[in-house]
């Protein structure tokens, strides 16, 4: 159980049944008076944000939450499954729940489910993944219109800009925080 | 570590620390200033120990323990038995400690100003801080005006006076009678109040109601509010103080009242300050304030977080 005084940034509780991190925080004692924490929580099961003010005699349940190790097995009618590496048992997420990670997601890759009360409610990318470009323009040398970047499409169906030098079969490593191209792999 | 501590390297210690160069030295000239001043003005600068068997029984307050004593929460109780005992003009700045409180304003271990006047009352408190700050503002070369988070603070005296109640009914979703009932006073005051006062001009929040009153005296002829003030610089609350209660029998009773409630909450219970309360029919009339110094500084050196202003915060040690 938590008290008040623990509340901060990051910390993730359990309200109404739903798990919540808190996204912003705020201590304050006006005059003499009683301390209040002041915090933006996110549910983070439907993403919804809401503002609550606490006191000092508040106490929480911290969420029920637990990361395991899996990996991508496939994707159908928008049904993210997955394989837990060590139970063997697999699990689901919609796209929604995947978000932005499906640009990153091909068979086989290991990734952290994040489990609520033993439900998979999301993903952890490792930061870095590496995906081969399925298309691209040719680089003309010396083609001064499409500039220092071109788009190309790789095998997730993710499009984005990279270094002209960049062909069709290559495998580049994709910073999945930001979503940009960060180098050619060298086979 | 501690939990939520920083693992800083020794470069990033550096510059995180010559970073703060700047603060630190105006932090420093600003003490010399406010020590100036009293000087100046004829105070004795005084010290007490930080080590107490008793800190006054504030519901909200919270002392750490040490060994059998407490850390002093304020140096409020050792001050007053110095002023029932002929010392009519003391201040002290000095170290204060606080269990749990830590925020952009707060720290658990901070340090406080604080001064009495024998023979004057609040509103007589209210016209000498308005002289100390003016005086630190342009004995460390600034102007009538300072800029803080990009609002402009007008020092020109006089400053605003507004009552908390008036307060109330200007800033507030509720009026001050029916808050009171409520229970949700300092959440008013927090989200609706306080980040109105004190631009441009600081401001003196007055006459607090007579259940808030902790360590002052009520009005004569409104016995249901407390010659309390508070004062607001830039929403940043940087002062309390009281015309000073000199009745034993009705401080005891808050005391015991305030111990009470402490047990109900759960909180450690304090011994009763006996040899204040035994001193106390020989305090003068006076007033009394404590002025948060790491606020001060954090105005003058336009920062909106206290720890910009200090060397170091309890999670990098």
């Amino acid at each position: 159980m938590y008290n008040a005084s623990d509340l901060r940034k990051g910390l993730k509780i359990q309200i109404d049944k739903d798990p919540y991190i808190i996204i912003d925080f705020q201590f304050s004692k006006p005059g003499k008076g009683q301390a209040l924490y002041r915090c933006k929580l996110r549910n983070m099961i439907s993403g919804v944000t809401m503002d609550r003010t606490y006191r000092s005699v508040d106490t929480f349940e911290p969420a029920n939450l637990e990361q395991r190790k899996m990996q991508y097995l496939y994707n159908q009618e928008n049904e993210f499954h997955f394989m837990d590496l060590e139970k063997y048992d697999q699990s689901m997420l919609t796209e929604e729940q995947v978000g932005d990670a499906k640009n990153y997601l091909v068979d086989n890759l290991e990734i952290d489910i994040l489990l609520f009360e033993g439900k998979p409610i999301g993903i952890t990318l490792p930061n870095f993944v590496d995906l081969a470009v399925t298309q691209a323009d040719p680089w003309v040398k010396g083609d001064s219109v499409s500039g220092d970047s071109k788009p190309v499409t790789l095998e997730t169906g993710y499009t984005l800009r990279v270094p002209p030098f960049i062909e069709e079969g290559t495998k580049i490593t994709i910073d999945t925080r930001t979503g940009e191209y960060v180098t050619r792999v060298k086979e | 570590m501690l939990p939520g501590s920083k693992n800083n390297s020794p470069i990033e210690e550096q510059g995180r620390l010559s970073a703060k160069r700047s603060s630190l030295w105006l932090r420093a000239r600003i003490i010399q200033s406010i020590r100036r001043f009293f000087i100046e003005q004829g105070y004795l600068e005084i010290e007490t120990p930080h080590l107490i068997p008793a800190p006054a029984p504030e519901v909200h307050i919270d002392a750490m323990k040490a060994e059998d004593r407490f850390l002093h929460t304020s140096p409020e109780l050792c001050m007053k038995r110095l002023l029932s005992a002929g010392y009519p003009k003391i201040f002290q700045i000095c170290r204060c400690f606080r269990h749990g409180e830590r925020g952009e304003l707060h720290l658990p271990e901070f340090s406080l100003l604080e001064w009495y006047h024998a023979g004057i009352d609040y509103m007589e408190l209210m016209d000498e801080c308005e002289k100390l700050i003016l005086f630190t503002a342009h004995d460390q070369g600034f102007g009538n005006t300072i800029e803080y988070l990009k609002k402009e603070i007008d020092l020109r005296t006089p400053w605003d006076r507004i009552s908390v109640k008036e307060a109330f009914r200007r800033f507030a979703s509720i009026d001050m009678e029916k808050v009171l009932g409520s229970g949700r006073f300092d959440e008013i005051m927090v989200k609706e109040i306080e980040p109105r006062l004190g631009i441009p001009k600081p401001t003196f929040l007055y006459d607090y109601p007579a259940t808030l009153a902790a360590l002052s005296r009520l009005k004569e002829n409104e016995p249901g509010l407390a010659e309390r003030f508070e004062l607001y610089m830039g929403g940043l609350e940087m002062a309390n103080a009281f015309s000073e209660l000199t009745d034993v029998l009705e401080q005891k009773a808050r005391f015991v009242r305030d111990l009470k409630q402490r047990k109900q909450l759960g909180k450690t219970v304090y011994p009763v300050p006996e040899k204040f309360l035994k001193s106390l029919p020989h305090m003068p009339p006076s007033a009394g304030i404590a002025l948060g110094v790491d606020r001060l500084v954090m105005l003058f050196a336009n920062k909106s977080r206290i720890d910009d202003v200090v060397s170091f915060t309890p999670e990098e040690l």
